[in-house]
């Protein structure tokens, strides 16, 4: 408590009036998230209590209630001073007005141009900006060491192609032991598949979507080639036991139970996973090498509603400072959303997190109005591509590629 | 005490009142007055919580109505026929029924053997009726979500009992085809629902005076002629108000689908409750489709009751 109390006066300078940190006068500011995000935002939102006047209460909502609930409040204006936002609903929600323009204020941050492009343009309507970067959730390749020993394969060497992943784990299956696989995927879920499939596509030199988000490009030779090896691993059965079930809810599960060779994963579930596993990190490739991840994860922006711009603005101005990127997010071997803060000491210490940092240069985000229709919702025509893709007769990806666009095209 | 004390006073004194007539009126009117304030509160509570949403949504289902942009204007008969153009919308009618009747018949008919089996047994009578009804004290969400754990291919239980015991060879995927799914879901409901319609349908048993069945056995009465000629007759009451609370739930299922499919797998066990949810908040983010929708499912239900109450009506009279 006094140590608490000390930092606060340390760190604490009072603002009387709005100036490029916001205004710091104890002011109670709201913050929503989703469930997904709550290890970092609870770190983010402790360390900036302690150590401001202002303090926050965080609210966190399962993922799939989240966009209900934000809707709600948008309706009735009573959304919270700031909330986040999967980064691929922002392009959709900032057109609908629901985050303040704060355009001007970013764009007096002296580091305005190291923060991460791929949520600064999703969070862009209009040439205003809207959005921050929050958390940063890139996918990348998750194997088990000591599983790839026991299959005689090197646990230094990771796949470098997306056939070689297909080998790998064909190679852990074929070792027999009783509830273990090659890998596993989120059969029945449009948004795991689109973030853990997505970059390897981008990784053989295409493109999913066209640059204005109107069309799916998911039809494309490398989309099929990467569609086909994840079907072989099906039919050889190199897949786990509800692979074909899986609704997202437990996607993550059977890996950090040490059950799982090989699967693209959430780069901020590394810290979780380590705890039960030998975890060894690549970043995805292509059909035949390349490499590129999902730049995923949470935006944030200062709701339409709040009558609290310059404290809230605080918080934001804070979330990107080396204060709270380097000393709360890399120390936790979370991803900063700083290009110049990704060679941190932090980061250093753990190849792994050098590996995240550095193909998160490389990666994208898909920016599209009506994502979550054509993509990530149950009966989004994504996931009937995706599904027949692997676990149909694979005849039909022209035909539904044809079903996202009609989607992304209203 | 102090009832003793102030009972006297409340009593009419006609002598101590003033000229008789105009006094009558005024306490008619009181009397009025006075029904209107018993009457008050639940005529505010309907109107605040049940006219006032119902009339909230009529006019959404008739207005342009985004969910994270609000009213833009009337949009009639737009919503109506986006509607009934969705992909998914005869697909999910033509579900929601074939669940409803398989539901339907499954729970009375369970119920029913079940309520006759505890009114029938005198040993395990207290036994029988507590695990039947157990489960009617887990709410349908925690139900679920308990099914979704026993089902689950990776840490669910089931299968590999089963395996051990040889009765299968390969694991079961309880929620991955369109009929393993359906049926899954049918056992949670029926595991969840059964003792319910026990509860109800005993009452209506122990309703039947014990008289009939003494004649009817001294008339010499074979135990099914009994059942079918004097329990299921005296029993309609009983049975036609499961019938319209089982149908009813059953065409508005949906948690049980929502957390156990998410009505996959392939879209294949959407209901139209579940269409609404996603026609709202999932994807399309119109909460003007989505309130035409539960406009056609209110009135379609609206009928549905009228007609099982007209029946309900016709076999009493007979």
């Amino acid at each position: 408590m006094l140590a608490r109390r000390g930092q606060r006066q340390r760190g604490g300078r009072r603002h009387g009036r709005d100036s490029p940190e916001g205004v710091d006068d104890g002011t109670q500011l709201t913050l929503w998230t989703r469930a997904p995000m709550e290890k970092q935002a609870t770190l983010l939102v402790d360390a900036y209590n302690a150590s401001h006047e202002n303090q926050v209460s965080l609210t966190i909502t399962p993922n799939d209630d989240y966009v209900a609930k934000v809707g709600a409040a948008a309706g009735s204006s009573s959304l919270p001073d700031l909330f986040a936002a999967d980064i691929v609903y922002v392009p959709n929600w900032t057109s609908q007005g629901l985050f303040t323009d704060i355009t001007d204020r970013i764009d007096g941050l002296p580091y305005a141009d190291e923060l991460a492009q791929g949520h600064i343009d999703a969070g862009t309507y209009e040439d205003q900006e809207y959005v921050l970067p929050f958390v940063l959730d890139l996918s990348v390749m998750f194997y088990n060491k000591d599983l790839y020993r026991e299959a005689g394969l090197d646990p230094e060497k990771p796949p470098t192609t997306l056939k070689e992943y297909g080998e790998h784990a064909k190679a852990i299956s074929a070792l027999g032991k009783d509830g273990v696989s090659g890998t596993y995927f989120g059969g029945n879920c449009g948004g795991c598949t689109l973030f853990t499939w997505f970059p390897s596509v981008w990784a053989g030199g295409d493109q999913v979507l066209s640059a204005d988000g109107t069309e799916s490009l998911l039809a494309s030779d490398t989309a099929k080639d990467v569609y086909a090896v994840y079907k072989d691993m099906v039919d050889s059965g190199a897949i786990g036991n509800g692979t074909k079930d899986e609704t997202g809810a437990t996607w993550t599960g059977p890996f950090q139970e040490g059950k799982v060779g090989v699967m693209p994963y959430p780069a901020t579930l590394l810290s979780t996973a380590a705890e039960t596993v030998d975890v060894g990190v690549a970043p995805i490739p292509g059909p035949d090498g390349g490499e590129s991840t999902f730049v995923g994860g949470d935006g944030i922006g200062i709701s339409k509603d709040s009558k609290n711009e310059a404290a809230a603005w605080n918080f934001l101005s804070w979330l990107t400072s080396e204060d709270a990127q380097v000393e709360v997010l890399a120390k936790n071997n979370d991803v900063v959303s700083r290009a110049d803060l990704a060679d941190n000491k932090y980061a250093a210490v753990d190849p792994r997190l050098v590996t995240i940092n550095e193909v998160a240069a490389k990666g994208s985000t898909p920016v599209a109005i009506n994502f979550q229709q054509a993509f990530n919702a149950p009966d989004s025509p994504w996931l009937t591509l995706v599904r027949g893709a692997v676990f149909g007769d694979a005849k039909s990806i022209d035909a539904d590629n044809d079903e996202i666009t009609a989607v992304l095209d209203q | 005490m102090t009832t003793h004390t102030t009972a006297p006073v409340s009593t009419p004194r006609p002598a101590a009142r003033p000229a008789g007539r105009r006094s009558r009126r005024s306490a008619l009117r009181g009397r009025g007055a006075q029904g209107w304030l018993y009457a008050m509160p639940t005529a505010v509570f309907v109107g605040l919580f049940f006219i006032v949403p119902i009339l909230l949504v009529v006019q959404m289902s008739v207005s342009d109505w985004p969910l994270l942009a609000g009213n833009r204007g009337p949009n009639f008969p737009e919503n109506f026929q986006d509607v009934v153009a969705n992909k998914y919308f005869w697909p999910s009618i033509v579900f929601t029924l074939k669940y409803t009747v398989i539901a339907t018949v499954l729970l009375l008919g369970l119920g029913l053997g079940m309520a006759l089996l505890v009114q029938e047994s005198t040993r395990w009578k207290g036994f029988l009726r507590t695990a039947f009804l157990v489960p009617s004290a887990l709410g349908l969400a925690s139900a679920s979500l308990l099914f979704y754990a026993l089902y689950s291919p990776q840490s669910g239980p089931i299968s590999p009992f089963l395996e051990k015991l040889g009765l299968v060879d390969e694991p079961i995927s309880f929620l991955g085809t369109p009929t393993a799914a359906l049926w899954s879901t049918v056992f949670l409901i029926v595991w969840r629902f059964a003792g319910f319609y026990m509860l109800l349908l005993l009452v209506g048993l122990q309703n039947i005076p014990g008289e009939v069945y003494e004649a009817a056995r001294i008339d010499g009465a074979k135990p099914f002629q009994i059942f079918r000629s004097i329990t299921l007759p005296l029993l309609r009451p009983s049975l036609m108000l499961c019938t319209i609370m089982c149908v009813t739930g059953s065409l508005l299922a949906f948690d049980q689908f929502y957390i156990l499919t998410k009505g996959g797998p392939d879209n294949s066990t959407i209901t139209v409750v579940q269409l609404i949810y996603n026609m709202a908040f999932q994807g399309q983010n119109d909460l003007g489709r989505a309130a035409a929708l539960s406009i056609l499912v209110l009135l379609a239900l609206i009928v549905i009751n009228a007609l099982q109450f007209r029946g309900m009506r016709q076999t009493d009279e007979k």
